[in-house]
């Protein structure tokens, strides 16, 4: 009796390792982390607030860790696109647009932290490049 | 031979009805003499207009950007309640675009919904609200739009149930729902809130998105701008009354940068449609996109 149960504990296990229990709160937390760190580079980018090297490399490297633990199969698994969502039923149609979309994100994010980036306008050119994944991506993936 | 006079006395007030419906139903257009008065129109001013009035956002290419966005060959697709609507061919192409029409023929689709040939038009283009624009910025709008490129090929028919695809009897709804006075009465406007007054009502058309629609797909005015499902695909459209939770407490900057770059006080950013709109309201001038905040904090509030 030990043994089939130890086997479907650890088959459960692996099943929630691999797929997210509840995807959508997760990838939730994920934008809202970025936006969080969108909070303190815009306003800098923007000249609102004074530019800090050391400030925005630590915010810089946070969404280029964010985004790397983005994991698009386990956040938007199949079904995942009924319920308390903003994820557009696009994403399901067109996941290799999708998949891209968030790869160029990983790309730039990873660009502009590794930039390390010295004075405002430096930062303003790599941070542009970021920032324009927002509207480009939920233009066409988010409701 | 006694049923003979009540018969064509119904028969003769069927016909009546019928004609009257037919008359009723007729396609009108703007004055003739207020057309020939408008001033010529002049290309820059008309490009300000065409973003502002969001042409590119239905007329361009489905997820077009840059200059792709003026190739107006039409094929975005409303998928609405009435039917499915795509957008048409409206480069100067003389076959497949309006390329061979005049000022007046332009005018008269764009602020009253009618074709050359007298044919309704789906109120999906949203000259319900551009029936309150200016003959002069309709006029530099015409200058602007006979610069762009010609681009073959005509975009696919609408998909359209029975009554909806009876194109005469748009003539009745426009007698119910088209209005070129201002949605909103307001009290000695700033020129600022005048402005976004016009830019929303008219040019903008944020009320076709904003507002909810009654059964006859007319808008519920008296509920304007506070919200409503969208009309194409699913998800909600926010109320942006000073009444809405989610827009109505951001400041005027706030409501003027996100008209700008598309990012929320807390640096959300929009999606699905209204990023669309942001592509268009990003080009506009600094001043009209204040005037648009002053004006949505100057409507009346309604609560969600």
């Amino acid at each position: 009796m030990r043994l089939p149960a130890l086997v479907v504990s650890a088959a459960m296990l692996a099943a929630v390792t691999a797929a997210s229990a509840d995807p959508i709160a997760d990838r939730k937390e994920i934008m809202k982390d970025r936006s969080a760190e969108m909070k303190v580079l815009a306003p800098i980018a923007q000249g609102k607030a004074p530019f800090d090297a050391a400030t925005v490399l630590a915010e810089l490297e946070k969404m280029n860790a964010n985004a790397m633990e983005t994991d698009v199969d386990a956040l938007w698994p199949a079904g995942s696109d009924k319920g308390d969502t903003k994820s557009s039923p696009k994403i399901w149609e067109d996941m290799a647009g999708f998949k891209a979309a968030m790869d160029k994100f990983k790309a730039d994010a990873a660009a502009a932290a590794a930039a390390k980036p010295q004075d405002v306008q430096s930062f303003q050119q790599v941070f542009g490049a970021v920032a324009s994944n927002c509207g480009a991506c939920h233009q066409k993936y988010r409701l | 031979m006694r049923w003979r006079a009540p018969v064509l006395g119904a028969t003769a007030v069927a016909a009546a009805a019928a004609f009257a419906l037919w008359f009723a139903s007729a396609p009108t257009r703007l004055d003739p003499a207020a057309l020939a008065a408008a001033p010529q129109g002049d290309a820059a001013r008309g490009e300000q207009v065409f973003a502002a009035a969001g042409c590119a956002s239905c007329h361009a290419a489905p997820g077009a950007t840059g200059e792709a966005r003026l190739r107006l060959a039409g094929g975005v697709a409303l998928v609405t309640p009435f039917g499915r609507f795509v957008a048409p061919n409206i480069s100067p192409d003389p076959r497949d675009g309006i390329g061979g029409w005049s000022f007046a023929d332009f005018a008269n689709a764009l602020m009253r919904g009618v074709t050359p040939d007298g044919t309704h038009l789906y109120p999906a283009f949203p000259y319900t609200s551009y029936a309150r624009m200016t003959l002069a910025d309709a006029a530099d709008l015409y200058a602007f739009m006979t610069t762009l490129p010609p681009v073959e090929g005509r975009a696919a028919a609408h998909e359209l149930g029975f009554p909806f695809n009876v194109r005469r009897g748009l003539g009745l709804w426009k007698r119910l729902f088209l209005d070129t006075q201002p949605v909103v009465a307001l009290k000695d406007p700033s020129p600022a809130v005048a402005r976004g007054q016009y830019l929303v009502e008219a040019l903008g058309h944020c009320g076709e998105c904003h507002t909810p629609r009654n059964l006859a797909g007319g808008l519920d005015t008296a509920r304007w701008l506070a919200g409503a499902s969208a009309a194409a695909g699913p998800g909600k459209v926010p109320n942006i009354t000073p009444g809405g939770t989610k827009a109505g407490g951001w400041s005027e900057d706030e409501i003027a940068e996100f008209l700008k770059s598309g990012f929320t006080p807390d640096f959300d950013s929009a999606g699905g449609a209204m990023a669309e709109v942001i592509l268009n309201t990003a080009e506009l001038p600094d001043t009209d996109r204040a005037a648009i905040a002053a004006y949505l904090k100057a409507v009346p509030a309604i609560p969600d």
